[in-house]
């Protein structure tokens, strides 16, 4: 798509009054043209690979998408899926023309627009691609049946005779003879749902799917054109600086909004706990914000940074044993060499560049608002039920969002904004400071993960005894064939301020916990982490990604070099093998670790985009390497000492090491999970990389220089 | 308030302000320019990087006074028409950005940093480019981005 396309789609009626569309007779609404509806409930189309945990993410009861080609011929695909840097603008349209023959350039994509798209419970968990692609080419192939019985009629050829190509019905023995999707579909309205799994394509007869391509938002984002939540400007809009209490848990006892009343035009609102200046310039706003006086009642604190992980133990429920196989506490007894180990990951932020942002207006008894969220219908629901209006008159518009991983799930922001809308009833702004964002992210949680576990001479694994405690089960099922096994998970302990989901939830705590224990076990015993693995490893599928991991790192020992040393780490997520191979340098005198290089191994079965996946796994490597050396949030109870990226330390340019990315061959499978699982891995190859560089076994991530250090003393 | 005239992207412009009004807000929200971000408001994520008198600047951090008779260019003015200027073209090529939100300041940073240095090492780029924070972590494919950018633009910065 063009960018003015693009801009028109998305901010065509920002000026103007915005139509109201009623959901349930959408059908009815929307222009002529075929239009293609399907449910995921209808179809059993779903990855083979996917577990509980991914159930919850769609109401499988409700329609889910649909396609429809207008009477131009351009193809609407409507999702309530949105667009976040993952790229699925990009891969979604190139399985929807590979299917239906059409170019990439016809496609329009309308994505996490409330009264244009249907119910979509979020975009998470690397689930898009995997629960998507089938739909979108079953509705694709049911487009084109339509459109060959449309032309048999129109061409008086058998219905046989046909196939679809580049957008038009040709005739196969002689391709002269033809029509257009467009002349088929003008003046009519045909309304088609998906009921049976149609025949797709083959993956041998792909030209699109498994083809790499260029990002299609990529002009509108290198142009400063490409809109996000912030950059929505309303006439007589106002921005709102609200003010924060100190501390989570803290309540007002005091307060004096005076001083914030004399500045001009500023609006002041205090309703309950929210309590806000609202002003057409934002830097009047802020100043008047800052004016205000109050006194809060603080929550006695129970813990901090240095004591969390006692208070993480020691408030976490017993939830259930997720996977139990023969006597694991027996066979540790009984064990020849026994590991009692402890790991320990503490809370990290989000951290997107673009803030928690909201913008609302009314228009009439209507609200509408763009919304920095991965969830456009759970905010909707929110703000309906927040300020008791019914669901339909609340419209969340289709925006471009500036990094989400998990963080932006949750959105009090469009709570307050919209809050803030009605009490002034103007169009209001609310646009987090760093400092806002980085007190009400919904952090990674705290996690502690116990591990007992045997092993023979011979370098089997005999028992495995697996605590987790804060990050539950995601990816925690047993790969290693372990015979006398048992994990148990505790959860919901109390935490001093709001957690959540963080690309890969719990998995990034339990993968470092597990691969660090499998080293040190590899390491006790004399044997190369890497044929300790193997050794242990049935499944032929991860056996195959640990070899292609070496072969394209050129694998020999974990020492590679003075101060220099690789960690493997091995993590299943979203229906992907993840194996990863990372090199760094250690400074032995200052504990400073360079990351030298990663070679990442993925089967994620059918890669539809080679180059997007490519892309996505070096962003969630990089990305990765932050939460394993650098990232750490100071606090005390609910105070967030880390309030911005001079003091939370992210990854950048100078720690970035060179990154291979390579993918098992496995087009006959369905694709799995993307923009998630090979973050999994970075802390646990890292700490093994850094105790094969230097000899210090670090059980804590962030892993500094200081726990190394103290580790080598 | 005082006026204060400059040239926005090759147009003189004079507006009417606080002379300590912070430049970011002013081109975002005063005039209208919103390809500028605001990542963190002390300077240090590089989203809100803007050229003064073709040099890479953090706006966030900058009174508007300060720009009074200087050139500014945002992202807005980076393209001539419908041709983009070799960097962002470069960008597009190498897929160097995914959320897109750091990516007006990475150009800018990167378009300064070739002002500068018109044939820079890798290693010259990756130091010029450090103090912008990308969190999508396309770190790699941007060096990449401006690499090639260089290259085509072999040695003309302009």
């Amino acid at each position: 798509m063009k960018a003015e396309e693009i801009n028109k789609l998305y901010f065509g009626d920002v000026d103007k009054p915005v139509r109201t569309l009623d959901r349930r007779d959408f059908i009815k609404k929307l222009g002529g043209g075929l239009i293609i509806v399907f449910s995921l409930s209808s179809l059993a189309f779903k990855s083979s690979k996917e577990d509980d945990h991914d159930k919850r993410s769609d109401d499988a009861s409700d329609l889910n998408a649909y396609l429809r080609i207008r009477e131009d011929g351009k193809v609407d695909c409507l999702t309530g899926k949105i667009e976040m840097g993952q790229g699925i603008i990009t891969s979604l349209a190139q399985v929807l023309s590979e299917e239906l023959e059409i170019p990439l350039e016809d496609i329009n994509m309308v994505m996490g627009d409330t009264d244009l798209c249907p119910y979509d419970a979020g975009t998470w968990g690397s689930l898009t691609t995997r629960f998507f692609d089938p739909l979108l080419r079953a509705a694709a192939a049911e487009a084109k049946v339509e459109l060959i019985l449309l032309a048999a009629k129109e061409l008086k050829v058998d219905a046989d005779k046909l196939q679809t190509k580049d957008g038009f019905v040709v005739v196969k023995s002689d391709s002269k003879k033809r029509i257009s999707y467009s002349d088929l579909t003008k003046g009519k309205k045909i309304v088609k749902t998906v009921s049976t799994a149609p025949v797709l394509k083959k993956p041998s007869e792909f030209r699109t799917i498994g083809k790499p391509i260029i990002s299609t938002d990529a002009i509108n984002k290198v142009t400063g054109k490409a809109k996000y939540s912030a950059d929505i400007q309303l006439p007589g809009m106002l921005y709102a600086s609200i003010k924060r209490p100190p501390a989570h848990g803290a309540t007002i006892k005091t307060i004096n909004t005076i001083r914030a009343n004399e500045y001009e035009g500023a609006t002041v609102i205090h309703e309950g706990e929210l309590v806000a200046v609202l002003h057409e310039n934002p830097l009047i706003a802020e100043e008047a914000a800052v004016k205000i006086k109050a006194e809060y009642d603080i929550p006695e604190s129970k813990a901090d940074d240095k004591t969390i992980f006692e208070h993480v133990l020691k408030t976490a429920g017993f939830w259930k044993n997720t996977e139990e196989k023969g006597d694991a506490d027996k066979a540790f007894e009984s064990a020849q060499f026994k590991f009692d180990r402890s790991y320990y990951d503490g809370y990290k932020a989000h951290a997107s560049i673009e803030t928690h942002t909201a913008t609302a207006t009314f228009e009439g008894d209507k609200l509408v608002m763009w919304v920095s969220t991965q969830t456009p219908f759970g905010t909707r629901k929110d703000v309906a039920e927040t300020l008791k209006m019914p669901i339909e008159k609340v419209h969340i518009k289709q925006i471009f969002i500036g990094g989400g991983f998990g963080g932006k799930i949750y959105n009090q922001q469009a709570i307050e904004c919209a809050q803030l809308a009605k009490l002034s009833g103007k169009p209001v702004q609310v646009a987090w400071t760093r400092r806002e964002e980085f007190m009400y992210d919904m952090f990674r949680p705290a996690a502690v993960m116990k591990i007992k576990s045997g092993v023979n001479k011979e370098g089997k694994i005999s028992a495995w005894n697996y605590s987790i405690y804060g990050a539950g089960p995601r990816g925690t099922q047993d790969f290693y064939n372990v015979a006398d096994l048992k994990t148990g998970i505790w959860g919901n302990p109390d935490h001093p301020f709001g957690t959540g989901a963080w690309r890969a939830p719990g998995n990034n705590s339990t993968t470092f916990a597990r691969e660090s224990h499998i080293d040190i076990m590899a390491n006790e015993i004399g044997m190369d982490p890497v044929e300790f693995r193997l050794k242990n490893i049935v499944d032929d599928q991860i056996k195959a990604a640990v070899n292609l991991a070496c072969k394209t790192f050129g694998y020999k020992s974990a020492k590679t070099g003075k101060n220099r040393g690789c960690g493997m780490a091995i993590g299943l997520d979203a229906g992907t093998i993840v194996v990863l191979i990372a090199e760094v340098e250690v400074n032995p005198s200052n504990g400073k670790v360079t990351p030298l290089r990663m070679v990442c191994a993925q089967d994620m079965g059918q890669v539809v985009n080679p180059h997007g996946a490519t892309v996505q796994t070096e962003g969630g490597l990089t990305m990765g390497l932050g939460y394993a050396l650098w990232e750490d949030i100071e606090f005390n109870w609910g105070e967030v000492k880390t309030r911005n990226f001079d003091t939370y330390e992210i990854t950048k340019f100078t720690t970035t090491p060179p990154i291979e990315c390579v993918f098992t061959d496995d087009m006959e499978t369905p694709p799995q999970g993307g923009g998630e699982p090979a973050i999994i891995t970075v802390g646990g190859a890292i700490a093994n990389a850094v105790f094969h560089a230097s000899g210090a076994r670090v059980n804590q991530m962030p892993i500094t220089p200081e726990r190394i250090l103290n580790s080598l003393e | 308030m005082e006026k204060i005239a400059f040239t926005l992207n090759n147009k003189p412009i004079e507006i009417e302000v606080d002379a300590n009004d912070i430049l970011l807000t002013v081109l975002r929200s005063k005039l209208g320019f919103t390809g500028t971000k605001y990542g963190c408001g002390i300077g240090y994520c590089g989203a809100c990087t803007i050229l003064v008198n073709g040099e890479a600047m953090r706006s966030c951090t900058m009174a508007v006074s300060e720009i009074a008779g200087q050139q500014v260019t945002t992202i807005e003015g980076l393209a001539i028409g419908d041709d983009l200027h070799p960097v962002q073209q470069s960008f597009v090529m190498n897929d160097a950005q995914q959320c897109g939100f750091c990516t007006p300041g990475m150009i800018m940073n990167a378009v300064g940093l070739l002002n500068d240095n018109p044939n820079p090492s890798r290693e010259e780029i990756v130091k010029g480019m450090n103090d912008n924070l990308c969190r999508c972590g396309s770190y790699n494919r941007i060096a990449d981005a401006v690499e090639s950018a260089a290259k085509s633009m072999n040695g003309g910065t302009k």
